[in-house]
Order: C-alpha cells, then sequence, then structure tokens
C-alpha cells in the first residue's frame, strides 16, 4: 500500500512552520520586511508540480524537429517522405509547407533608423544561417517515435561560407549573412564633450574586452503544449512573457488575439532565455491548427543548448581618460554586439540597456557610446540575466581597477575619488539618468569589513615577497544597474515595442479572502509569497488568507512579465496600488455602514473605523465589508456590489540598487586554477519585500556571474558547429565549485516607488563577473598581468602567465630543456 | 534525447552471455555488452552509438564483488564503483583504485557504473585505466573460447578501443598487491568537479631507507590510451625526494625535476578542455604533486 | 516487448516497454509519476534522480529494463501520512529552491548522502551534491538545507540555523554570516 500525499494536510503543515520572522519594524506592517518561507514550495519539494512536459491531453501529438546542421547554406530539398512512412508518425513538414503561414519570428526593438531587420521564418525555407535552425519537424504519436522518423528526414545543403568573427564580418568582401549586409545597426549616443575629456588628458587607460557567449542554461528545458480549444487555442509554454507572447503570436500567426490564450505553468528558471518569441512555439500553433490536436515538443539539453538563445558575446573597446590624482574626464565605448543570425524578440536592444551604464556610479564630464550589431552565422542573441548591463558594468569595473594598477592607487580609493558620494543624490550622470538614491560608502565600508581587506591585504603582499606560487588576488566591484524594466515614455524613445507597465486585480472574496492577479509571470522569484506579503499588509488580512493568481491569459490577462528585475518594482507596486483603490472603495461601504462621512473612516489592522472612536468603537472588518458587498443589501447609492480593483503603475524612473562585491581568490601560478577564497557582497537593493527571497535571488545571481569570469564559454568551431552541446561541455558550476558566500544589506529605499524598493534579480550577476576577474587579475599583476580573457579557465591563466614572460613553468616543474642537469 | 531502437537480452549466466555476444553477426549491427550503463546511455541519448542489440550483463552476479586472492585483488567487472569504495579489500590492498574511484563522476553515477565498465569502455580521460595501467594490473576475460588474461599494458589499444575480440567479455581485474613500503595517489585535474578529467596522474611509489626504490606511474588523457610514464618512473629511482617545503627558494628539487619528463612519449589530445602544450605541462605538475603525495 | 516489474513509490506496476525506454520516461509518461523532471541528456544534471533499490540513481541514464524488479521512489514518495520528509521540510526552511526544477533530485542526492555521512560538513555537501546542478541558488541555501535536514534526521532540533537567524534578525539585515571578517579561514572549493 502506497503512502498517498495529502497535498491539503502537507500545504497546512508547512504554514504552520512558517510563522516566521518578525516584521522589520513593526510601523511598515505586519508582513513585508519579514522573512516569510515561500508558499511556493510545498508543491516544488512534494513533486506535484505543473511542468509544460508533464502536461498531457487525450490524443497527444509529439513534435520533433530536424535541424540544420550547416551554419551557413542554401536549403535545396527538403523530402519528408520516408519520414511520414515510419510507425506512428501522422505528419511531416518542411519550412515550404508552412511558407506564407508561418510569418516571420519578431523583433520589437528596432533600435535605430538603420536597422535591418531580415526575415525570420520559424522553420528555415531557403537558406539556413546557424547550426540547429529548424529545417523540417515530425508529428508522431510519441517522443520516442517521431524522434526516430527525424532521421528518415532527407534535407540536401549548398554550403556558404559560416561568417564567425565580428570584425572579418564587417569587413568588405566578407560572406554577406543577410542581403542587406552583415552590419545589423549602428547607435550612438554621448553626454559631454568627449574630446575634450580626452584632449590631453594626463592618463588614458584603452582596452579591450571581450564578453564571450553564454548559453544561460535554465534547467527547465523549454517545452510547448499547443491545443485546440473552442474556437481558438491554448498555448503552455515554459516561458517567461505569457503576455508578451499572446501578442506577438497573434501577430505572427493572425490567429486572432481573443482566441488565444497562453499559459506559463510552473516554468523552471528563465534568466532572460525565456524571455523569446520561439520558432517552436509559433509552430506549435501552427501545427495544432493545422491537425486538429494537441501537440506537445519538448527540447533535450543538446537541442536547447543549439537553439535557445545565446548571451552576451560583445567585443568592448572601453577607453577612460583621468587626471593624475585618478578622477575621471571622460569615458569613450566602442562596441561590436554579435547579434547572431537574426534579430530575435529584443536582440538589438540588449546592448543599449548597457549604454547608460558605462559610466557606472562615477561622476564625469563626458561619455561618448558608439554600438555596431553584426550579424554572423551563429544562434542568435538575446537577453540573458542582466542584458547589457553586465557587460557595462565589466567594462568599466575592470577599466577603473586599471586606472588604479596605472596611478599605483588602491583599487578602493580611486572609486572613492570618483563615486557620487551620498549627499549627491539624487544625481544626473553624464549619461542621463537621474540615480534617485544610494549609499556606496556604507556598502563599501560594510563589505571591506565584512571581508577583512586589509589584512588580505597584508597576506597578499606576504605572498608576493616570498613568491609563493599560489599568489592572492583580490577583487572590488562596485556596481549600480537600471532596473525596475521601465518608464514607458524612456522605452518608447528608445524605440521598444511596448510599455513597461504593469498590471494587477484585487479581489476580496465573500468569505473575506483575497485573489491578487498579477501580469508578472514568476518563474522561481516567489511572487506568489512576496505578493502576498504586500497585500496582506495593506489590507490587513492573514498572510494566508491572499492567494496569487499568475501566468494565464485567461486569468490575468493584462501583464508585461517577468524581466529586467521589474517585477517587484512594477508588479509588486501595481498590487499595493490595487490594495489601495479597494480600501478606498471599502472605506465608502463602512463609511455608509457606519453612518459617518468617508473621511471620517480610518483604517488600522483590517478594520475600518469611525475616526476617534478607538479600538473599542464600532467598526467594519474587510471581511465583513466582502460580504456586505457581496451581499449587496445595503450599498451606498452607485456602488457597484463588489470589492475590487485594478491598477496600473508605470514608473517615472528606473530603479538603480547598487552594492559592493568583493572577491579574494588564489591562483595556482603553476596550473593557472582559480579558486575562489572568500566572497562577499553588500547589496542595496532599497526596502526588502522578503529578506529570504532577496538573499536567494543574490546568491543565484552571484554564482551565474562567477560562471562566465571562471567557467562558460559557448564554442563554436571554424565551420560555425557549436562544440559546447551538452552539459559535460558546457560547464556551469555545482556546489563544490563555489563556495560560501558572505551577504549583506544596506538600504536606502527607492524614491521612484511608494514601496522603495529597487528591484534584486539581475544584481549579482552584474555584480560578480568583474569581481571575480579583477580579483585573477589583481593576484597576477606583479607577473605584469593587464587582463585574463574570461572565462579564466586554467589554460587561460596559464598561457596568460606563459606570455607575460613570467613562465609558470618556472614556478612550477623545471622544464626539460632547461634542466641542465638532466634526469638521473 | 532518446536512443534509437535497440533489441535487448538479459542472459542468466556468463556463459550465455558469451554466447550471444559470440554468435552475433557484426554485418547485421553492433551488439554491445552493458554494464552500468553510466558511460553508454548517454551515447545512446544523443544518438552516437546504434547498436543492435544490448546484452544487459547487470544481473550476472557472478562478475560482482572483490576477492582476495593472496597475491592479488581480483575486482569482479560488474562490481559498481560504490561496491569498490565500500571493500575493505580494497582499502587494504589497492588503495589507489579506491583513490581514483572516489574521483569518477559523483555519488549517483558510481551506485551504478561499474569498475570493469570503465575499463572496458576505454575511455582516454576516464580515470580507472590510468590506474589499471599503474598498478600492472591483469584483466581476465571469458568467452566461448574459454577466456584470456591480458595485461593492462595490452589491453588499451586506443580511443575507446580495447584487445577485447567480439564475443569476448571483460569478467574482472586482478589487481597486484605491492606490498609494504608503497604511497599512493590519484591527483586528477578538471574543470568543474563533476567534469571529466583533462589530465590525470595515478602514482604508486615505494620508499626504501628514504630512497625512491620504484615508482609508478599512469596518466589520464595524455593520449588516446592511458600511458606510462616510464621515464618518470626511471628518473624517480634512486632519488632522495628533500623535506617537504624545501626547494621553494628555487633549490634543485630532484623529485621534480624526474617529474618534468611525464610528458615524454604521450601524444595528448587538443580539444574544448585544453590544448596539448597544456596537457603536457599540467603532466610534468601534477605528476610532480602525485608523486609528492604518495611520498607523504 | 519485454515485460518488467518495477514498484514505485510503493506501487507494484507491470508493463511491457520498449527495450529503449529510460526509466525517467517510463515513470513520467507511463506511470504518470510526473514530479521526476529531466533535465539534460547526458547525466549531467541530476534533476531525475531518483533511489534505485535504495540508492540514488539519475533515471536518465538507468533504462526501464534495467530496473526490472527493482524499487523505486521518486520525490512523490518522500512524504507519508501528510508529513513532509525532514528533507522535504528542509528545503522549504531553508529557502534552498527558487524554480525547483532541480529540487526532486536535489533532495533525494541530499538523502542518498546522509546515509554515509548522517552529520556532513559544509564541505562533504558540496562534494556529495556535485552531480546536481541548480542554476538558480547559487547552493548556499541547499547546503544549509542538507545540514539541517541532517539534524532533523537524527533527531536533533533545527538548532540555529541562517534561515531562521534571517528570519528573525531581519530588522539588522539579512545579515547571517554577517559580523566577522571572511577573508581568513575560508577554505576554497
Amino acid at each position: 500500500m502506497t503512502e498517498q500525499l495529502d497535498a491539503g494536510l502537507v500545504a497546512r503543515r508547512i504554514a504552520e512552520s512558517d510563522q516566521v520572522g518578525e516584521p522589520r519594524n513593526p510601523a511598515e506592517g505586519r508582513e513585508v520586511g519579514r522573512a516569510r518561507r515561500r508558499r511556493e514550495d510545498a508543491r516544488l519539494i512534494t513533486g506535484r508540480t505543473r511542468w509544460t512536459d508533464n502536461i498531457q491531453f487525450p490524443g497527444m501529438l509529439h513534435v520533433a524537429f530536424l535541424r540544420s546542421p550547416m551554419a551557413h547554406a542554401r536549403l535545396t530539398r527538403v523530402d519528408v517522405s520516408a519520414a511520414l512512412a515510419m510507425p506512428g508518425v501522422v505528419a511531416a513538414f518542411s519550412g515550404r509547407d508552412f511558407d506564407g503561414e508561418q510569418g516571420s519570428l519578431p523583433c520589437a526593438w528596432p533600435v535605430s533608423e538603420d536597422v535591418v531587420i531580415p526575415d525570420h521564418p520559424p522553420m528555415a525555407v531557403d537558406r539556413v544561417r546557424y547550426v540547429g535552425e529548424a529545417v523540417a519537424c515530425v508529428v508522431a504519436t510519441d517522443r520516442y517515435k517521431a524522434a526516430d522518423a527525424l532521421e528518415a528526414i532527407e534535407a540536401d545543403y549548398e554550403p556558404l561560407e559560416a561568417v564567425l568573427d565580428m570584425t572579418e564580418a564587417l569587413a568588405d568582401g566578407a560572406p554577406a549573412v543577410h542581403e542587406a549586409g552583415n552590419q545589423a545597426f549602428t547607435w550612438k549616443f554621448s553626454g559631454g564633450d568627449a574630446g575634450a575629456a580626452f584632449r590631453d588628458a594626463p592618463v588614458v587607460i584603452d582596452r579591450t574586452y571581450v564578453q564571450q557567449r553564454l548559453i544561460p542554461t535554465a534547467m527547465e528545458p523549454r517545452a510547448v503544449v499547443a491545443a485546440p480549444e473552442g474556437e481558438g487555442f491554448t498555448l503552455y509554454s515554459a516561458t517567461q512573457i505569457p503576455h508578451i507572447l499572446r501578442v506577438m503570436l497573434a501577430l505572427t500567426t493572425g490567429i486572432p488575439e481573443h482566441l488565444l490564450r497562453v499559459v506559463a505553468p510552473d516554468v523552471g528558471g528563465g534568466f532572460g532565455s525565456k524571455l523569446q518569441v520561439t520558432a517552436e512555439e509559433v509552430l506549435g500553433l501552427l501545427l495544432a491548427r493545422r491537425l486538429g490536436r494537441p501537440v506537445k515538443w519538448t527540447e533535450s539539453r543538446s537541442e536547447g543548448n543549439l537553439t535557445v538563445h545565446h548571451g552576451r558575446d560583445q567585443i568592448q573597446r572601453i577607453s577612460l581618460a583621468a587626471e593624475r590624482d585618478g578622477r575621471i574626464r571622460g569615458v569613450r565605448v566602442d562596441l561590436l554586439a554579435d547579434m547572431g543570425a537574426y534579430l530575435m524578440l529584443v536582440t538589438p536592444g540588449v546592448p543599449l540597456l548597457g549604454a547608460f551604464m558605462y559610466n557606472g556610479i562615477y561622476k564625469m564630464d563626458a561619455y561618448d557610446f558608439t554600438c555596431t550589431g553584426v550579424f554572423t552565422t551563429k544562434m542568435p542573441t538575446d537577453a540573458y540575466r542582466g542584458a547589457g548591463r553586465p557587460e557595462a558594468t565589466f567594462a568599466i569595473e575592470r577599466a577603473v581597477d586599471e586606472l588604479a594598477a596605472e596611478l599605483d592607487l588602491d583599487p578602493v580609493e580611486v572609486r572613492r575619488r570618483n563615486w557620487i558620494s551620498r549627499e549627491e543624490f539624487p544625481y544626473t550622470t553624464v549619461a542621463g539618468l537621474t540615480y534617485d538614491s544610494g549609499d556606496y560608502e556604507a556598502a563599501t565600508e560594510r563589505a571591506l569589513a565584512l571581508l577583512g581587506y586589509d589584512k588580505l591585504r597584508a597576506e597578499q603582499a606576504d605572498r608576493r615577497e616570498r613568491r609563493d606560487p599560489v599568489q592572492l588576488g583580490i577583487g572590488v566591484s562596485t556596481y549600480t544597474e537600471m532596473c525596475g524594466l521601465a518608464p514607458s515614455r524612456v522605452l518608447g524613445s528608445l524605440s521598444y515595442g511596448a510599455g513597461g507597465w504593469e498590471h494587477a486585480t484585487v479581489r476580496l472574496l465573500p468569505t473575506g479572502k483575497v485573489e491578487v492577479v498579477t501580469g508578472t509571470s514568476p518563474h522561481g522569484q516567489g511572487h506568489e509569497t512576496s505578493w502576498s506579503q504586500i497585500a496582506a499588509d495593506a489590507l490587513g488580512v492573514p498572510f494566508e488568507d491572499v492567494s496569487v493568481l499568475h501566468g494565464d491569459t485567461a486569468v490575468s490577462p493584462r501583464g508585461m512579465d517577468t524581466y529586467g528585475s521589474r517585477s517587484l518594482v512594477v508588479g509588486g507596486v501595481a498590487v499595493l496600488a490595487a490594495c489601495e483603490k479597494v480600501k478606498e472603495k471599502a472605506k465608502r461601504l463602512a463609511a455608509h455602514l457606519l453612518e459617518a462621512a468617508d473621511d471620517d473612516i480610518e483604517f488600522a489592522d483590517g478594520v475600518f473605523r469611525v475616526r476617534g472612536t478607538g479600538l473599542g468603537g464600532a467598526g467594519r472588518t474587510v471581511q465583513e465589508l466582502a460580504l456586505a458587498a457581496f451581499a449587496a443589501h445595503d450599498l451606498p447609492d452607485g456602488f457597484e456590489p463588489r470589492l475590487d480593483a485594478d491598477a496600473t503603475f508605470d514608473p517615472e524612473n528606473f530603479s538603480f540598487p547598487h552594492g559592493t562585491h568583493l572577491c579574494a581568490v588564489e591562483v595556482d601560478t603553476e596550473t593557472g586554477t582559480v579558486a575562489i577564497r572568500s566572497y562577499v557582497a553588500v547589496d542595496d537593493v532599497g526596502r526588502v519585500v522578503n529578506p529570504l527571497i532577496v538573499e536567494g535571488q543574490v546568491h543565484g545571481g552571484i554564482a551565474q556571474g562567477i560562471g562566465q569570469a571562471l567557467f562558460e564559454e559557448a564554442v563554436y568551431d571554424p565551420e560555425g558547429n557549436l562544440l559546447t552541446t551538452t552539459m559535460a561541455d558546457y560547464l556551469i558550476p555545482s556546489a563544490a565549485d563555489l563556495p560560501d558566500f558572505v551577504t549583506d544589506r544596506t538600504e536606502t529605499p527607492a524614491t521612484s516607488n511608494p514601496l522603495g524598493v529597487k528591484g534584486v534579480g539581475e544584481a549579482g550577476t552584474i555584480a560578480s563577473t568583474p569581481a571575480v576577474v579583477n580579483a585573477v587579475v589583481d593576484a597576477l599583476r606583479p607577473y605584469g598581468v593587464h587582463d585574463v580573457p574570461m572565462p579564466c579557465t586554467p589554460e587561460r591563466v596559464w598561457r596568460v602567465l606563459a606570455r607575460s614572460g613570467a613562465s609558470a613553468d618556472r614556478a612550477g616543474a623545471v622544464r626539460r630543456d632547461e634542466n641542465d642537469g638532466g634526469a638521473q | 534525447m532518446i536512443p534509437a531502437p535497440f533489441d535487448y537480452v538479459r542472459p542468466s549466466s556468463l556463459d550465455e552471455a558469451c554466447r550471444i555476444l559470440g554468435a552475433a553477426d557484426p554485418a547485421e549491427g553492433d551488439v554491445k555488452a552493458l554494464a552500468g550503463g553510466q558511460s553508454l546511455l548517454p551515447l545512446l541519448r544523443l544518438r552516437l552509438a546504434y547498436p543492435s542489440v544490448l546484452v544487459d550483463l547487470g544481473r550476472l552476479e557472478e562478475l560482482r564483488g572483490v576477492q582476495d586472492r593472496g597475491d592479488h585483488v581480483f575486482i569482479g567487472a560488474l562490481t559498481t564503483h560504490d561496491e569498490v569504495l565500500r571493500s575493505p579489500v580494497i582499502r587494504e590492498h589497492a588503495p589507489l583504485v579506491a583513490l581514483a574511484t572516489a574521483t569518477v563522476a559523483d555519488p549517483a553515477v558510481r551506485h551504478r557504473g561499474t569498475f570493469g565498465g570503465s575499463l572496458a569502455h576505454a575511455d582516454p580521460a576516464g580515470d580507472l585505466p590510468a590506474v589499471a595501467l599503474a598498478l600492472d594490473s591483469v584483466l581476465v576475460t571469458a568467452s566461448g573460447a574459454g577466456g584470456r588474461e591480458i595485461p593492462a599494458a595490452g589491453f588499451f589499444t586506443g580511443y575507446l578501443e580495447t584487445a577485447l575480440e567480439p564475443g569476448e567479455v571483460l569478467a574482472g581485474v586482478k589487481v597486484p598487491k605491492l606490498g609494504d613500503g608503497w604511497g599512493f595517489h590519484y591527483e586528477k585535474f578538471h574543470r568543474t568537479a563533476q567534469a571529466w578529467a583533462v589530465v590525470g596522474v595515478a602514482a604508486a611509489v615505494r620508499l626504501e631507507a628514504g630512497t625512491i626504490a620504484q615508482a609508478r606511474i599512469g596518466l589520464t588523457n595524455m593520449g588516446p590510451a592511458p600511458v606510462r610514464a616510464r621515464t618518470v618512473e626511471t628518473a624517480l629511482r634512486g632519488v632522495t625526494p628533500p623535506a617537504a617545503g624545501a626547494g621553494a627558494d628555487g633549490g634543485r628539487d630532484p623529485v621534480r625535476d624526474a617529474c618534468a619528463w611525464a610528458d615524454e612519449g604521450t601524444a595528448p589530445p587538443a580539444d574544448l578542455h585544453a590544448k596539448p602544450d597544456y596537457r603536457r605541462h599540467l603532466a610534468r605538475v601534477l605528476t610532480h604533486r602525485a608523486v609528492r603525495a604518495a611520498l607523504s | 516487448m519485454p515485460r518488467v516489474t518495477v514498484t514505485v513509490d510503493g506501487v507494484a506496476y507491470e508493463e511491457e516497454v520498449e527495450p529503449r525506454l529510460l526509466l525517467v520516461h517510463f515513470l513520467r509518461d507511463r506511470l504518470g509519476r510526473t514530479g521526476t523532471p529531466v533535465g539534460c541528456d547526458t547525466g549531467n544534471c541530476g534533476s531525475c534522480t531518483v533511489m534505485l533499490d535504495g540508492r540514488s540513481a539519475k533515471s536518465c541514464s538507468v533504462l526501464a529494463v534495467q530496473a526490472d524488479g527493482s524499487d523505486v521512489v521518486t520525490v512523490e514518495g518522500l512524504a507519508s501520512g501528510g508529513e513532509l520528509h525532514p528533507m522535504q521540510r528542509a528545503f522549504h526552511e531553508e529557502h534552498a529552491l527558487q524554480c525547483g526544477y532541480c529540487t526532486p533530485g536535489m533532495i533525494m542526492a541530499a538523502i542518498d548522502l546522509l546515509r554515509d555521512d548522517p552529520d556532513p560538513s559544509e564541505e562533504a555537501v558540496r562534494q556529495g551534491l556535485k552531480g546536481n546542478l541548480c542554476r538558480c541558488t547559487g547552493y548556499c541555501t541547499i547546503v544549509r538545507a542538507v545540514r539541517r535536514g541532517a539534524r532533523a534526521m537524527s533527531g536533533e532540533p533545527p538548532g540555529e540555523t541562517a534561515g531562521e537567524t534571517a528570519g528573525e534578525t531581519a530588522g539588522e539585515t539579512a545579515g547571517e554570516t554577517a559580523g566577522e571578517p571572511v577573508g581568513e579561514g575560508v577554505a576554497a572549493p
């Protein structure tokens, strides 16, 4: 006899165990600020999950895609007839079979006048431009038969030259990825007079950094289920953006928006990679329409490494002009950004999200930014955790360290001489953004103390003195980011295709329970918990009495979804705003029932009372008012019988979390191995709704940033084949590859929203990559090293050391050719 | 991804397994033996292998277990890595096997993956072939013709290739007991904790009156098959290791000098994780580390 | 087609299977036990980890026919009588999951780890979980959870742990490890 899981009992037991944590400041409410354990966990720790691949429908068919093995070729013939004869195969199609119907995958961010947005058919019709591009599909009765049938499809290719290197791609005579050439766009931006700043500058630092191509690697591979339902269709997808997806799919496929429902069930991580409108989503819908049956597609990891959009892949030339005392005059940035083969949803906008951040937290007179987007025959790039801002932060934080080294100053001291001081907020930067609040001094002082900075510097000096083969390096990263995407007007001015508002609906149910409907679409961020905390405080109801609905356009019809550290800053604030509106209505009803004027009603602890009557006075609880509204027996004239409200929040400014991350590494100069010895992060994300969740976001972000610094790189061979198709080749860190992180916070509330929150999803990733690489370079400075390209693998470190003339061999084994004594 | 179809047989005895494997007609497809499947299943799923028949040896209890056989330890081919690690016989008489096995993949893989499977698969990045080689192990096979004893030096013939003939099954491995005075170490260099070895060094060293009397060094991933660092072994003989910490100030360390021959006669691969010159360098540094650790 | 008999979370199943059917697809597609997800195709990620005859195994790297006659426990079979397994509870209490996709495998691997080491050090936990990848948490809270779960399973009170500390001292920010310099004595991984 099996033990059956009593889901309700488990949930109750979990709830009982969750009475943890006092509110940080009772005056602010009982819930916000409290380390609430997550209500999402119950289903996730017991396996009662709703991953898209779990969904089964009667008669459901399985889709598999044949993918191009060529980076660049004319597709001359696709013959699916042999596949059709395979057992269990219901249908098989080439791109041509959907010509005229499949449309073009959308790019919602035409960044410039000159931008080239090439046609991007979900299945290639006559040309392929990257390895992994879909060229045909089969639909079969199960996933095994679909996989078998792929092998029976015949496709012929006439190879064209692969285009892999951005500089070569822009050269005259380069093979063209698209008819219009290989330049996707140019985009320029400047503030101040960079010419003047650089003219006669006493110190100029000029560096080129490569942001290697990354594979986002959410743990849940993508999956799509498309099902005909009634007149229309429901699309289930492992997506971060059900709302945007619905609009874009309607525009792409011609299926009317009102007949299309999009559901994001449990989604296993995204990190930007599920902020996309994919070929598989479009074709899933078209197949369901053509066949009249539900279809499912689930990618394998190796398929995903090829075809989930990649991140980063930029070459950054950064120049920094400074005075001899270390004060920065200006910064120039010339960026090449690899678009890959096509422009996907926000591909060209990603580098622009960094364009306003290359000045970092520093004051300067001039800033000049140029970005050129380049087409290559690789998987398109698009948003990956931080999207543009990690790249910018890396470049400025690396360059500031180089400035410190050039001037023989402590890297913290150089930063102090340049950063915006706490008295100067709000501060309008050279890039035109107004940083509303912050305290870089406080975060830095705290981080230095936690790391034991001075003691480590002393140890470093000692190791250098001793020529210890294991050298110590300390890396500093003081970052800020623009997040909480975003003010709709600003997005409009940047040619983005949509706004940046967020929506919430709050409903008081007849029994006094509360439904919060949010337009955000969490996939690990814990919105069900945090939004419940916000609503519980605002309405004075118990946390347990709130439920949060999301991720289904039939349930939550309006929203802008989850990315860009925006959910709390925009969506959480929308929840608060909706609660306030509900309270206003409730107050009117209470006034009516208590026979008082609206203005004489005050609200505290979930009870509306006549002002001045004190806690003992007559009042109506939120729950009583909910029932009264439902019954509608005695409502004010014109009062609709419901206590609910919609609210949309569109921030007037971005939010600007900041912080100081410090990393100490030990570099084994014999092997090149980098080991992180300690990592300290002090972040200022404004007010905190749930410290547990904030800490978790910081931890995970740091780990991903370390992944870029030390482990991860998508590698293409000279023919354009991706070599890192599996998790055995694309290495993400395990528990054994990372240290414990020490985290702490400082707090300067954001002034741009009533919660004072700033967002935390991307902070760790933005901060940690430069902290780690600065530490590696710092360790190797005595060897004359000024840079180690990412990822700083042992082999790369070893080669840099070897090239620097300080042969690693000298510190390690004596080479044979140097070993004049020979072996004995 | 999903394996292509194959037939499956699960023989109930070693004889039956040999019969089935021996009767297979190569013209009708590839008949492969399946042990723990921890290397084979990923290859099947990626469709890098298309066997027509899998012969599952997993239930052949006669191929399982570790025995103390006087002058050697016999490790049944189907003994899992986990069982190897739990074996007191191995701990006592073949500690180098235990040291290397502890670095194989991760615990879940070690519960399924087998000692014999690792050797028969002969992945150049696998940790155990170099150990078998360093210890002069003898691989015992079974077949319709009766079976053979193949010294490790003749067993690993190339990239994923062994001396096993069609129809021949690896039954177990004789690992000689080395006796007193030996020290052991397996030095594995990999980019993440669960990754395959970029380079590995299996070292066994015997001291006699403070001087190295004998050394055996096996190298992982320094060629298409594991190799012995014979030049180092020769060079170490008669060397008196300096006290720990000596030589750090630039003084000559004869152990280090001897280990600088580690890449002699190797043909390291170039792949995503390292180029040959770096692997050669690593072999020299890691061999020194392995020998030092074995000495301590 | 071969016929297999497998007990999954206490229920005996007898099914005909294609030889190539992976155990994880047998669980998910044939038996509807979808609590165990698939995260990769090379046995690296560990999301699909289950207990196979009492020891952890990656169910994507086992054929269903290989599991014939075996006993399988998945994350769905851990809770009993409405009580969570202590390790499940510890993952919840330490916020050791975000998206939750790696969680079933991580919990199974953690339980397996404790069979040999009922009170593992931080380093032992990190090494023991190296075959299970998580992209959300950075592993800090997972390590805490496994150690908390270990204490709970050995009958000790949960004691002071970071999650609780963060909660109880939230007024002073989530500085569970804050307060002392860490440059000293923090072991490299």
